[in-house]
């Protein structure tokens, strides 16, 4: 019988993609309605504010899965014993980086979580004018910057990790050819996510 | 001018399995056409150190000489090789020896790879065909499956894949990417495959597939080009559809 540590691990890789990785997709494109100037994006974002069964949705849709992803993500990460140095190939890299990015992630999104969503529940209106004031901080938007990277990298690579460890690409050709269609898609979301800050930090920026 | 020659050769040594390693380095006389192991067998033969201290002569396993059984696996200038297809002119000197730190180190160089072969008696890494009576000849295999089959089958369990894998350490139980290729090639044998559901549901326990991360650093390392983030991928495969199965029920062969 399957083992609880590969029911678990499956797991992990499944919540990663549905519904964190698609979570992650909307959330770059809520945020991509700033670039058409704040009453978009706060259109947009109340939007979001207004479905129905909010608090639901959010439980059992972000919060549960992030949880669990980022737990056992951990545990994943600090059972391995990195050897980049030794072994400098670029699987073994985006391995690491896969890894690091995830606990990078952990502390981004625990403060991300704080600032805005738990500043909202008591409070704070969640609107553009909240993030323009963070990321006006020099010090913040650098932090954003590496965690939107740290977010499209760790989803675009795990994507590809999804499609091995469910048996879904197998041949040596069809991981390559992944890779290159993941990329794509780090490179796609990666512009969406950045391009986004910006148009919180210099309205007028078009790029 | 080349009599003179000499290779300079630092190795990791340890006394015992709990003592502490130390660094060892030996000069030796050059000769042609030198393998590692001919080089620790001139150091076995005048045991001492480059300090001019005669030292206990340095330890390590062989057996083929040709790079088949995979006995003398051990950590060639930061990567791990056989030392018996290592030959000193292609190696960077000095030639740094240590001894694949993955597995317990009896001493010196040789280390215990016990865990590999308990791992494919674990999986069932053979093809059951004994009985009381002759079970006549088995079903046949298609050719260009046996082609394919024939590469996974030659791994020798040096244990080079496990030195080389991120995962395989003393923090987790995973059994490495060999005995999972092994699994791979004894499901692809028309009567092994009479045990396929046993071999997958046996690496969906602990330590099995699932540890695997997919740093793919095994098959660069692997010295027999075996396949082995293929065969890891096609048994993810090969497991996903098991686990539908078990969970729906089926009684599907
Ligand atoms: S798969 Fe290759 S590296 Fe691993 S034990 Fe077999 S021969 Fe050695
Ligand atoms: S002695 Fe057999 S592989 Fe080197």
């Amino acid at each position: 019988m399957a083992h609880r540590d590969f029911v678990s691990r499956r797991l992990h890789s499944f919540l990663g993609l549905v519904p964190i990785g698609l979570f992650l997709v909307v959330h770059l494109t809520v945020n991509y309605f700033a670039t058409r100037g704040p009453e978009s994006f706060n259109k947009a974002a109340n939007f979001m504010e207004s479905l129905p069964y909010l608090l639901f949705l959010e439980i059992v849709f972000i919060y549960l899965p992030i949880l669990f992803h980022a737990i056992y993500g951990v545990y994943i990460a600090f059972q391995a014993k990195t050897n980049v140095n030794r072994y400098g190939f670029f699987r073994n890299w985006m391995f690491f980086l896969q890894r690091w990015s995830g606990l990078f992630l952990v502390i981004f999104l625990a403060w991300h979580i704080w600032e805005t969503r738990i500043a909202m529940a008591l409070g704070t209106t969640l609107n553009y004018d909240m993030m323009a004031n963070i990321l006006a901080n020099k010090g913040m938007l650098v932090f954003y910057i590496i965690g939107i990277l740290a977010a499209v990298f760790h989803f675009s690579n795990g994507l590809w990790s999804f499609c091995v460890h469910w048996g879904i690409i197998v041949s040596p050709r069809a991981q390559r050819i992944t890779t290159y269609a993941t990329v794509v898609v780090f490179i796609l979301l990666a512009y969406v996510g950045i391009r986004a800050v910006f148009a919180f930090t210099n309205p007028g920026l078009a790029f | 001018m080349s009599e003179n020659k000499t290779i300079k050769i630092i190795i990791t040594r340890q006394d015992g399995p709990n003592a502490t390693p130390y660094e060892e380095t030996f000069e030796i006389p050059y000769r042609k056409n030198m393998n590692v192991i001919s080089a620790l067998m001139e150091i076995r033969r005048n045991p001492v150190n480059i300090k001019g201290e005669p030292t206990s002569p340095p330890q390590w396993e062989m057996n083929c000489l040709e790079e088949v059984c995979g006995a003398c696996s051990m950590v060639i200038n930061g990567k791990p090789r056989q030392a018996c297809s290592s030959l000193i002119d292609k190696l960077e000197t000095p030639i740094r020896l240590e001894p694949m730190k993955t597995f317990p180190v009896i001493r010196d160089l040789a280390v215990d790879r016990s865990r590999m072969f308990e791992a494919l008696k674990k999986v069932k890494a053979w093809i059951p065909i004994d009985g009381t009576y002759d079970l006549g000849p088995g079903p046949r295999m298609p050719e260009t499956k046996r082609q394919w089959a024939y590469e996974l089958s030659k791994c020798m369990t040096c244990g080079v894949c496990l030195e080389a894998c991120p995962n395989v350490n003393s923090k987790s139980d995973f059994i490495g990417p060999a005995p999972l290729s092994q699994v791979r090639l004894f499901n692809a044998h028309p009567t092994g495959a009479m045990n396929k559901a046993e071999r997958l549901h046996t690496i969906m326990g602990e330590g099995g597939l699932a540890s695997c991360g997919n740093s793919q650093n095994c098959v660069q390392s692997c010295p027999k080009g075996i396949p082995l983030t293929t065969s890891i991928a096609a048994l993810n495969r090969d497991t996903a559809i098991q686990s539908f199965r078990d969970f729906f029920g089926s009684d599907h062969q």
